[in-house]
């Protein structure tokens, strides 16, 4: 069970948060002008990569705060933790493991 | 009771002034406190304690720990108290104790499945899917059943467990796994440091190695060890930041640190008293692990290596030592190593005939001129050929290891002691993704590249002596602490006195043993399988020692292959002329050794299996008689029976109440979140369906919402309390689910809307009164508010006083008849409540539950998020294409709304169903078909979700959702029945009772 660094309330159980998934998929200002294709790109297409996942983590059982997160898939490792509205931390997206998929 | 025959009258750690009775395959034998069933068992001269799992051959005690594949009892306690495959080699002795041998009919000595022994061939490597294979129907009917009930360890307790069991969560810099002289000495160093320690011990006792052999092998500081040990526990005893578990096996190393222990409280007695838990099961978040589990022994692989009276060399050492116990007098000794000469030239000092058979041609001359100085016979280049002796080994055959074709030369003998080498138990680090490198020199994994903060001490890092294994702890206690933040220098370690460390020449089986002997050489004692069983794999294809160790299932017991996996390994390695590393190791998990499923419930059973929650008016409903149901954790009343009712008859009577003169409902599970801020109409407008930001203060609105795939997701009826101020209301269920919803919008999509939402579902009481009479019903308690149609028309609400009360009336309807939902905060909900039920008295009001709140709802086709929809329906789809706006651009799920896919004509659309028959009354969940008679399967082209027996319309009524539903009114379709012909149904719409909605409007 990771140990999840929540930014408001400090380290805690994996038990006390819920994963929301890929994070840095911003919803298309205007749905409309998107086609099929494009809409179901945005909707259910996720990466699935072997090295550094950012994600978005909720503590539901705590503050009840959205944050980002980014962990190494293959080692369960947390890297960083960063708010919402964030980009990843420079020297993490540009890591030669973070774009590839496996 | 007499004595056991086998207890030296001097030395070990029992007690000898507390005898113990103990009863064993139903005879009464005497033992002493600090024995272990196992030792008290061998005490008494007793070597048969078991029949093995697949040949049910006779089977005795192997090891004296937590790795013993063999020894596994049931251990009865009475009340229910039932537990199977507990290890005898860690049970300790208990007055009146109670166990039995397991997988032996009809008993231990005779057993009738012995013949599976002679039938061998039978089972060989994969036996599963090669014998009974044919005819194909035997498998499920004859072989499945008949193997199970014929393998198998141990039987599941049948009856309820009375025992409690606890959690608890702890926090700490340094966990230590182990208490033997490592583990103590990792401890001493970082409690030193300051650090928060644990030390954990499975034992009842802090010492490992040093409570057994290791206190007549060295001295620490010029005296015997004990000295040292009580020392450096009352060191630590003392220190306010270091707590001693004993009697805890740490079991399992997880991701980041965190780590199982099993605590037992009350299990090592009959049972374990009042207040007190059986176990207790630890979760520790730890900063730094340090694994000191010591060393494990492994057996010689050589045919009928599993006689009873066979043990590892080292179980006999601790026998002896540790619980005075000599397990025979004419003993043989084979093995590969030195780490046995020690305890050969104590065995012969304590009364018995010993002879050492080494496999190797040369033995350190100090070693040897050692042992043969204390009347140690030694034979050298020698190896074992086999075994005879039923229920105890009565002879060994031994044969020289470089003679051509000499017979082997049997040598009489009531024990014999085995030692193949001794490995590191590695399972902890490598459950927790630490990497293992191979030791030649050890002929054993090390350590080595831990994942997460871990690292090993003593035995478990490969130390062979206790001067090394103390220094080696001392070091890792000090760098854990230094690597959690606390300045240590490892202490300096004690001098200690010993002989040399022993070495080993490998000897992984002996050799022939995994292709032509036919004489069974166990690897895996649990489950049976022998050299040849892995050879056999191996010429069958199977080289991955994964797919190995699943088709011959070495490894896989009980016991996790702890002294078994390694030479499993080594004999692999050899057919496939590998070095041993390039085999590599099966994937360590957890447990690592079995855990009572009640100790990973825990508290959590019965009533605390999940929080029940219950309404202001609950013990009013429980007062009158109602039957409760469960809606998420919510206990909500589903019907009021009167005298002799049935569930059936009060639903009918109820909903008549409400269609003909008032009926009233605890609505108070409904969710309800309190949204505010100036933002709130905007931020209602992206996430339903239809408009808000026009909506007046003072009225409501019902709202749909979708996910963002289009599907519904929940629904309710949403008041504006103040232009920047809603009361939103949500399904039961979709509370919870709702709220994380509208904040997970709030926080990451749309941060910049200045919106807070609040769950305020326990705050507020919600009495539903319905009925064309509800008026008059409210009227005489309602203050502040006129009630009268132009006044407080439909989907309006007013703020007032009820009975005396503050409270927000809602004019919403769920029934469809004229209805008020009044919200009183929670701690007034049955003052309010009662007092309407009184007032609704001379009105004929009828208290109403759940299933009449369906009934009426479905009379008028109102959907139920969950029922009526499944995550796969769309607004259009339920025929409320009206609440979709057309003018706003964009809100949650509109842009899926309009791909291809939702707007294909033949989905599945909401509607009614009419039965051909009124009086039948079809299941929900029921499949839909258009042709009776086609063969199955079936083309299903629709399911029931909801479906009652109407009061007011005189006969059933359903709702469907049927694949271009809309387009089929009138059409007749068919409910295939799983006894009896088709069901015939007319497709209606859904809306069966008003549909104009004049009853609403009065």
């Amino acid at each position: 069970m990771l140990r999840i660094p929540c930014p408001f309330c400090g380290p805690r159980a994996e038990i006390e948060f819920r994963c929301g998934g890929e994070a840095h998929i911003r919803r298309p200002p205007d749905p409309e002008a998107l086609s099929d294709a494009e809409w179901a790109d945005y909707l259910f297409m996720r990466r699935n990569p072997k090295g550094i996942h950012f994600e978005r983590w909720f503590h539901a059982h705590g503050c009840q705060r959205w944050f980002n997160l980014a962990r190494h898939t293959v080692s369960d490792r947390i890297l960083a933790v960063y708010p919402m509205g964030e980009g990843p931390p420079a020297e993490l997206s540009a890591a030669p493991e973070a774009g590839a998929d496996g | 009771m007499a004595e056991g025959v086998a207890r030296l009258e001097r030395g070990g750690r029992i007690d000898r002034a507390k005898p113990l009775r103990f009863r064993f395959d139903g005879r009464e034998y005497l033992g002493y406190a600090g024995d272990t069933l196992a030792s008290a068992l061998l005490a008494n001269g007793v070597h048969l304690v078991g029949r093995s799992f697949k040949y049910h051959r006779p089977r005795g005690i192997l090891t004296a720990g937590a790795e013993e594949p063999n020894a596994l009892v049931r251990v009865e306690r009475g009340d229910g108290r039932s537990d199977p495959n507990t290890r005898a080699t860690t049970l300790p002795l208990f007055n009146d104790l109670e166990a039995f041998p397991q997988n032996c009919r009809p008993g231990l000595a005779f057993d009738l499945l012995a013949v599976n022994g002679l039938l061998a061939p039978l089972f060989p490597a994969g036996f599963y899917y090669k014998t009974f294979m044919w005819p194909p129907a035997f498998w499920k009917r004859i072989y499945e059943p008949r193997i199970r009930a014929a393998a198998g360890l141990g039987e599941a307790p049948r009856r309820p467990d009375p025992d409690r069991y606890l959690h608890r969560f702890a926090h700490c810099e340094v966990l230590i796994a182990g208490g033997g002289p490592a583990g103590i000495a990792a401890a001493l160093a970082a409690t030193r440091a300051g650090a928060r320690v644990i030390l954990a011990e499975a034992q009842p006792a802090f010492g490992g190695w040093l409570l057994g052999e290791g206190a007549v092998r060295a001295r620490i500081g010029g005296e015997a060890p004990d000295a040292w040990l009580a020392e450096a526990l009352a060191e630590l005893r003392a220190a306010p930041n270091c707590r001693l578990l004993p009697r805890t096996t740490v079991f399992g190393c997880y991701d980041h640190n965190l780590v199982g222990l099993l605590e037992d409280v009350g299990d090592h007695r009959l049972a374990p008293g009042e207040g007190r838990p059986r176990h207790r099961l630890w979760k520790v978040r730890a900063t730094e692990v340090v694994v000191a589990a010591g060393m494990i022994e492994r057996p010689l692989v050589f045919p009928a290596n599993d006689r009873p009276g066979i043990m590892l060399a080292g179980a006999a050492a601790t026998y002896l030592h540790r619980y005075a116990v000599l397990p025979g007098r004419e003993i043989v000794v084979v093995t590969n190593n030195d780490s046995v000469y020690g305890l050969a030239g104590d065995l012969a000092e304590a009364g018995a005939r010993v002879t050492v058979a080494d496999s190797r041609r040369r033995v350190p001359e100090a070693v040897a001129t050692a042992a043969r100085a204390r009347g140690v016979a030694l034979l050298t280049g020698v190896l074992p050929a086999g075994s005879e002796g039923r229920r105890r080994v009565r002879q060994i055959h031994l044969r020289p290891r470089d003679a051509g074709i000499t017979l082997p030369v049997p040598h009489a003998c009531d024990l014999v002691l085995m030692s193949g080498g001794w490995h590191p138990d590695l399972a902890l680090f490598a459950q927790a993704r630490g990497g293992l490198r191979w030791d030649g020199d050890l002929a054993a994994f090390l350590p080595d590249r831990a994942h997460w903060p871990m690292r090993c001490a003593g035995g478990a890092n490969g130390t062979r002596s206790l001067a090394e294994a103390i220094a080696d702890g001392l070091r890792a206690g000090a760098a854990a602490a230094r690597a959690a933040g606390f300045s240590a220098e490892p202490p300096t370690p004690p001098p200690v006195e010993e002989g040399p460390a022993w070495t080993l020449e490998p000897l992984w089986c002996v050799p022939g043993c995994s292709t032509r002997e036919r004489a069974k050489a166990f690897v895996d004692f649990q489950q049976d399988v022998t050299a040849r069983d892995l050879g056999l794999a191996l010429r069958e294809g199977y080289e991955s020692i994964e797919h190995v160790k699943r088709y011959t299932t070495t490894g896989m017991g009980t016991d996790q292959g702890k002294t078994g996996n390694l030479n499993a390994l080594g004999i692999v390695a050899g057919e496939r002329g590998l070095p041993v590393a390039a085999v590599g190791v099966t994937t360590f998990r957890q447990p690592w050794t079995p855990v009572p499923f009640g100790a990973l419930v825990g508290p959590h059973r019965g009533a605390l299996f999940d929080p029940v929650r219950r309404t202001p008016m609950h013990r009013w409903a429980e007062a009158a008689g109602a039957v409760f149901e469960d809606v998420g954790q919510w206990k909500r009343a589903r019907y009021f029976p009167r005298e002799g009712e049935d569930m059936a008859a009060a639903v009918q009577r109820e909903a008549r109440a409400v269609r003909e003169a008032c009926g009233m409902l605890d609505a108070s599970t409904l969710g309800k979140i309190d949204i505010r801020g100036p933002d709130a109409a905007e931020f209602l407008n992206r996430v339903y369906t239809n408009a808000w930001t026009k909506l007046a203060v003072g009225a409501c609105r019902y709202g749909l919402m979708l996910g963002e795939d289009g599907m519904v997701f929940d629904d309710g009826v949403t008041a504006r309390l103040a232009e920047d101020h809603f009361h939103m209301t949500t399904t039961t269920g979709g509370a919870a689910r709702v709220l994380a919803w509208l904040e997970n919008w709030l926080q990451t999509e749309w941060p910049e809307l200045r919106v807070w939402c609040t769950s305020v579902t326990e705050q507020w009481a919600t009495v539903t009164v319905t009925g064309p009479r509800a008026r008059e019903v409210l009227r005489p308690l309602v203050e502040e508010v006129d009630l009268g149609p132009a006044a407080f028309p439909h989907m309006t609400f007013r703020t007032g006083r009820v009975a005396g009360v503050p409270a927000r009336i809602f004019r919403i309807s769920f029934t469809g008849e004229l209805s008020f939902e009044v919200n009183v905060p929670a701690g007034y909900g049955l003052h309010v409540w009662e007092a309407l039920v009184e007032a609704g008295r001379p009105h004929g009001l009828t208290v109403y539950g759940t299933e009449t709140m369906h009934l009426l709802r479905a009379e008028k086709g109102y959907i139920i998020v969950g029922q009526d929809t499944d995550g796969t329906v769309t607004p259009f789809d339920l025929g409320m294409g009206w609440i979709v706006s057309r003018k706003k651009r964009d809100f949650v799920g509109r842009r899926s709304l309009f791909r291809s896919d939702l707007q294909r004509p033949d989905r599945k659309q909401l509607v009614g169903l009419l039965t051909e028959d009124p009086a039948r009354v079809l299941e929900e969940g029921a499949q839909i078909v258009e042709d009776p008679n086609e063969p199955v399967p079936m083309r299903m082209i629709g399911h029931v979700t909801s479906s009652y027996m109407s009061p007011t319309l005189g006969r059933s009524i359903a709702l469907a959702l049927v694949a271009g539903g809309r387009e089929r009114g009138g059409q007749r379709l068919w409910v295939p029945q799983l006894d009896g012909p088709p069901v015939a149904v007319e497709v209606t719409s859904p809306v069966f009772y008003d549909p104009a909605g004049e009853r609403l409007h009065v």
